[in-house]
């Protein structure tokens, strides 16, 4: 199976969430950049044990700059055989999912993965916006894939459940937790990683449909209320009355 | 100008549906429901400000591929320029195919109406929680997909006009093999209210205490993620970075750290209630209200208050 990997990067989860640049953009000052966790413990490592069992190539893909190339050679230390970079800042999902769309048409993909969703913007948007690019099927969420064939049976959550549904390859599906476990990359897995082929492409031009204009933070959050657990009947009338939640 | 609304089929009575259409009323301009299968209960609507609701009832279960062919021939026939969507899984996929295919930006997970002063913008929420963004959007065509308990639904009394509508959906590239609904409860993602416990519960045997305050207060159960790992609860519970992301109005946590990914699921909550025994729980930083003691003697006693409570109003 010829298996395309999206991969993204997202701030470690202990980093400081801050702005610069009159709020208008995010302080990337001792953030510590980690690949997004769905995709690669659950995306990548699930294409990699289809491609062991089954033979193919797992290629992976980032929209992103030069500075991104660090999370690049962490997945092919894991084990991707080959990695693309668009060379392009990833503006929104839209403009991600398009520059994707545009290598994947070139390229036959029979299985074509994301993770759930980024950590930092959380849209879940790219994995659909690629599959109505390329006219193709999508499953999202899915925390269990098997191949037999052309054929794919996944496990996927749905309002209020879980459903096994049965699709033909080509598709799109987004990855979630289950899928896989996940690998730490070996000594050997680090060098090889070294001389893999990483192919860097210039950006298609694209109007824009969205813009995150500026960023904001919650306010603080008041001190914590403390209560006597002996007086339960206290925080009752609290919930009610003060927070009015009950 | 009109809005479209998405509404699944059969959830014509979920809050989360009249979030989304009064939502969309708000907007100013005309509201139009399009939705697919049975239309029972499709003018309850009404009531939220739709003055029609379209029905493709030639479709009993459709993929998110057919759902946009539907939403889409939807746009088409009514004129929208905003098509409104409820933040759910079904929007997840959709959504996104739609705004490829109608060439429309996409907010994901607004939090609030739009500003229309100056061009078109509306926020987010970004960073698991932690930040909100301004989004504009530059396209004629705007669709919105609205983060569940962003806005509180108005009844304004009426009913819509339910129409069938032919949505040329074509055939579905995705077979469903089995469903499974857990029966009976809350929907986490929907819940008002959660009730949740971690590892200070010290085993599943224990955590009749956490369902019986749930049921008093008509709460949903969620738990942290190795809870779920060890398999004393099931994995739909488990909320958090790598679990579900909720934002109830009340969200009572028992026996939980507060480890920063736990966190990132539940700070969308507007008020945070912690029962840890421990006074140097970091979840407390993130409580409005809080009970340090132990989890065993606490929530009996809260669920007898709340009992009480109960009773009396
Ligand atoms: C990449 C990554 C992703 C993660 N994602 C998630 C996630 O999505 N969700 C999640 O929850 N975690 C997640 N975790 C794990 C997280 O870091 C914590 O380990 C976890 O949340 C701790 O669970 P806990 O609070 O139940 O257990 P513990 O940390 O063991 O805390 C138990 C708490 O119970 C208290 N306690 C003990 N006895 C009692 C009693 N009798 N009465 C009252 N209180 C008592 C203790 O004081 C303690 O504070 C993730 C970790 C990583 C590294
Ligand atoms: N810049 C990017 N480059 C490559 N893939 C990405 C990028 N951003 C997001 N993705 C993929 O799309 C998925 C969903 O991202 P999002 O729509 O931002 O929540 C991620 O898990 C990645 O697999």
């Amino acid at each position: 199976m010829n298996i395309l990997v999206c991969i993204s990067k997202s701030p470690d989860t202990t980093s400081k969430i801050a702005f610069t640049d009159g709020n208008t953009k995010f302080d990337e000052n001792g953030v510590q950049y980690i690949v997004n966790p769905y995709d690669e413990w659950y995306s990548l490592v699930r294409a990699l044990e289809i491609k062991e069992s089954l033979g193919g190539n797992v290629t992976i893909i980032t929209v992103g700059n030069t500075g991104d190339e660090a999370i690049i050679r962490k997945a092919l230390a894991i084990g991707a055989d080959n990695a693309v970079r668009i060379d392009a800042e990833p503006i929104d999902a839209f403009y991600v999912a398009s520059q994707i769309a545009t290598y994947a048409k070139k390229n036959n993909f029979d299985l074509i993965l994301t993770g759930k969703e980024t950590i930092n913007y959380n849209g879940s948007q790219v994995g659909g916006m690629i599959a109505e690019h390329l006219e193709l099927p999508y499953v999202s969420l899915a925390s269990k894939l098997d191949v037999a064939g052309n054929v794919l049976t996944l496990e996927q959550e749905i309002v209020g459940g879980v459903q096994v549904v049965e699709v033909a390859t080509p598709v799109v599906v987004s990855c979630a937790k289950g899928m896989a476990e996940q690998r730490i990359p070996n000594m050997r897995g680090i060098m090889a990683a070294r001389t893999k082929p990483l192919e860097v492409i210039a950006p298609e031009s694209l109007d824009l449909f969205t813009q995150f204009e500026a960023y904001s933070l919650p306010d603080a959050k008041k001190a914590c209320t403390m209560i006597d657990p002996m007086n339960m009947e206290s925080l009752v009338e609290l919930l009610h009355n003060e927070a009015k939640v009950i | 100008m009109k809005t479209l609304v998405y509404i699944n089929n059969n959830h014509f009575s979920a809050k989360a549906s009249f979030e989304a259409v009064t939502y969309a009323k708000k907007l100013g301009g005309e509201v139009v429901v399009i939705t697919y299968g049975d239309s029972t209960g499709a003018e309850l609507l009404g009531a939220y400000g739709a003055t029609k609701v379209l029905v493709d009832s030639s479709l009993a279960n459709a993929d998110e591929q057919q759902i946009t062919r539907l939403v889409a021939s939807a746009v088409e026939s009514t004129g929208a320029e905003v098509i409104v969507f409820s933040h759910d899984l079904v929007a997840k996929a959709v959504a996104p195919r739609l705004s490829v295919r109608l060439k429309a930006g996409l907010v994901s997970g607004a939090i609030a109406l739009p500003e229309t002063a100056n061009g078109f913008t509306c926020k987010v929420n970004v960073f698991s929680g932690k930040a909100f963004a301004t989004v504009s959007v530059k396209t004629t065509v705007k669709i919105i997909s609205l983060l569940p308990n962003s806005i509180q639904p108005e009844n304004i009394g009426g009913s819509a006009v339910v129409e069938t509508f032919n949505g040329n959906t074509g055939e579905s590239s995705i077979k469903v093999v089995s469903t499974k609904k857990p029966e009976g409860n809350i929907p986490l993602p929907e819940a008002e209210l959660v009730v949740s416990a971690g590892r200070g519960l010290k085993g599943p045997e224990n955590w009749g205490i956490v369902e019986d305050l749930a049921s008093a207060l008509g709460a949903a159960t969620a738990c942290s993620r190795p809870v779920a790992d060890i398999g004393w609860r099931p994995h739909h519970e488990h909320v958090g970075q790598t679990g579900v992301a909720i934002r109830p109005n009340l969200y009572i946590a028992a026996g939980i750290s507060g480890a920063i990914q736990h966190l990132a699921g539940v700070n969308g909550s507007k008020v945070i209630v912690v029962i840890n025994s421990d006074p140097e729980a970091p979840f407390f930083k993130a409580a409005d209200y809080g009970i340090v003691g132990d989890a065993f003697d606490v929530l009996p006693k809260l669920t007898e208050a709340i009992k009480k409570f109960k009773n009396a109003n």
